[in-house]
């Protein structure tokens, strides 16, 4: 994936390029007093580059990233069917719109005192809890993009002789693409906000967990590059739907 | 046997609807906004609940869902599939009935020659014009080889050149193809263009069924009359032929000159505001030139009426508003008519029809 070559180059870095001086020039000219507390730049790179070769970011990237991923993965699809089928027959919708209304408001750290009693502290606790991050708002944005599509198309389609899941799968499902791809793009951000959070206060690997170490041995560098790290995976994840939704929309969308 | 029979059709728009359609014509259901017509559509195709019953040659269909139905049905707002070309548009029904590859091909092949749209083939929706979509829309109804079709107002959000030239295209279409046709319109002019026949429908029910010309010139009660404009209809003593395609009749104290070919007129019919009036002579030959008393005034917002004795008939004519008021007319003023020649509507005798 490409992801800058997405935006003009010139126009989209410049910003980014002088608020990288402005840091650099800042901390070395000791604008702010405390460069304990405020490194340069060039500073936090070397530190990166460190972190990579030694590994320890590295495999604190990998442990979050495969946690989310299969996470996002699992709780995604579980959305979708379960979205799809809510959307489609009215029967199930009014079965469970109410219960999921009532759930799909909780935090999803809210969860992680009850999941960590039930769970206990292991892989799986993480992954349930993006499982639940993502599977609410990716049921319900799934199964209102649904319900909104225009009723005419699907009568339009009866009376051409489709059936109820060839209308579903060839046209419903289709129209209903722009509202579902903005529920995965939302939640596949969120999945890495909430990831963090669960690793800094119940799980003792991944950036998360790093990101604590650091705070403790006041490691300011290792805590932004951490930040940059996901920074750059939030963008990513998002942008990589973004594409997604274009290239399967972009002919009639 | 009729192609579609209606008995007794009730819902929440229909308030007993009977209706036959005659296998392979075109029948224009006519009638204001709201008055039930795209339903009466919907409950042809099986859309929407309704009570009674709905028969395709004699055979009763209520328990049939759309899908089985068999019905090619042209929305009102056409509902292309905007994430499908042209081609897969018109294929969709093909598609699913489950017809093999080549075949569909074939099949859509010829709806796009049929239709003159082959090089919009691979385009979508938007980026077609209202004509084009018009097309398509009508194509994919086509496709799968319905043996009734549907078409709700199709021409209503077309410019008035294109729909002009649609509906000739259409009524030759519908000709070829011999296909029953329920065409919805709210406009009298393109209803007795297109029709084989016309059904008034006003307020959920079937005023009248008939021949424009029938429906035109013996409307069934004051309603049908009212929604057809209440035209001014004259009998006709005696005729004479002009030639140059004019023929002078004579109604009582008027002689009226028409266009007509043919060798025998019975009626002729004219819409109130097809008749001029003013309080001056206007220049001029005088052709359909009468002088006439203004006897009844009725005015409204949207118009005025007046009613006019003249040669011994009584006309009704109708003017806006504000011309009204501008000739200050008052009952009892002597007023020049002149009844305008081209819009002047022939009844011949039962023969010559």
């Amino acid at each position: 994936m490409n992801l800058l070559g997405k935006i003009k180059p010139g126009w989209g870095l410049l910003p980014v390029a002088v608020f990288l001086a402005v840091w650099e020039a800042a901390s070395r000219l000791d604008l702010i007093p405390g460069q304990f507390f405020f490194p340069p730049f060039s500073v936090v790179m070397q530190e990166f580059y460190h972190l990579i070769v030694n590994g320890v970011l590295v495999d604190s990237f990998l442990s979050s990233l495969i946690r989310v991923l299969i996470g996002f993965c699992a709780g995604s699809i579980a959305g979708l069917v379960f979205g799809t089928l809510m959307g489609w027959k009215e029967v199930l919708n009014k079965a469970f719109s109410p219960i999921i209304s009532l759930l799909y408001p909780i935090p999803a750290l809210g969860w992680l005192p009850l999941l960590m009693l039930w769970i206990g502290i292991n892989e799986l606790l993480p992954i349930a809890i993006i499982f639940i991050c993502s599977f609410f708002p990716i049921c319900y944005s799934t199964a209102s993009g649904i319900r909104s599509v225009d009723s005419n198309f699907v009568q339009a389609a009866r009376t051409l002789g489709a059936s109820d899941l060839r209308i579903l799968t060839t046209v419903v499902l289709p129209l209903a693409l722009p509202a579902i791809f903005t529920g995965l793009r939302l939640e596949s951000g969120m999945a890495w906000r909430v990831i963090v959070a669960a690793e800094m206060v119940a799980i003792p690997t991944g950036i998360g967990a790093l990101l604590m170490r650091a705070e403790s041995l006041i490691r300011i560098d290792i805590i932004i590059v951490c930040l940059m790290v996901l920074s750059l995976m939030c963008f990513s994840f998002e942008r990589f739907f973004i594409c997604l939704e274009r290239k399967l929309t972009r002919r009639w969308g | 046997m009729p192609a579609i029979e209606l008995r007794n059709i009730r819902n929440f728009a229909c308030r007993g609807v009977d209706l036959e359609v005659i296998s392979g014509e075109l029948l224009v259901l006519l009638g204001p906004n709201g008055a039930g017509k795209t339903t009466l559509l919907n409950v042809i195709a099986g859309l929407v609940e309704y009570e009674g019953s709905v028969l395709f040659d004699g055979v009763p269909v209520d328990g049939l869902p759309p899908q089985r139905r068999g019905v090619g049905y042209l929305f009102q707002n056409l509902v292309l599939f905007p994430h499908l070309n042209v081609a897969s548009n018109i294929a969709y029904g093909l598609r699913a009935r489950g017809w093999p590859r080549e075949r569909v091909k074939a099949r859509v092949e010829e709806l796009l020659e049929l239709m003159r749209i082959k090089h919009l083939a691979s385009r979508y929706p938007r980026h077609l014009s209202g004509g084009e979509k018009q097309r398509v829309a009508l194509a994919r109804a086509l496709a799968p080889s319905p043996k009734i079709l549907l078409l709700d107002e199709p021409l209503s959000s077309l410019d008035l050149q294109t729909s002009k030239y649609l509906r000739s295209e259409l009524k030759r279409l519908q000709r070829e193809l011999g296909i029953t046709t329920l065409y919805v319109t709210h406009e009298l002019a393109e209803a007795e263009e297109m029709a084989d026949r016309l059904a008034i429908l006003l307020d959920g029910r079937i005023e009248q069924a008939g021949r424009p010309k029938e429906v035109f010139f013996c409307p069934a009660n004051e309603k049908v009359a009212a929604f057809i404009g209440a035209p001014n209809i004259l009998e006709c003593d005696s005729f004479r032929s002009l030639g140059h395609g004019l023929v002078e009749v004579s109604c009582g104290g008027l002689s009226i000159v028409v266009p007509h070919e043919g060798d025998s007129v019975q009626k002729i019919a004219l819409l109130p505001r097809d008749i001029y009036v003013s309080p001056t002579k206007p220049p001029g030959p005088e052709v359909n030139r009468f002088k006439g008393v203004i006897s009844d005034i009725n005015a409204t917002p949207m118009s005025v009426r007046m009613t006019i004795e003249a040669g011994g008939k009584r006309l009704l004519a109708e003017m806006p508003p504000h011309i009204f008021e501008s000739m200050g007319l008052k009952v009892g003023q002597e007023v020049f008519l002149i009844l305008k020649l081209r819009r002047i509507k022939v009844y011949e005798n039962e023969a010559g029809e």
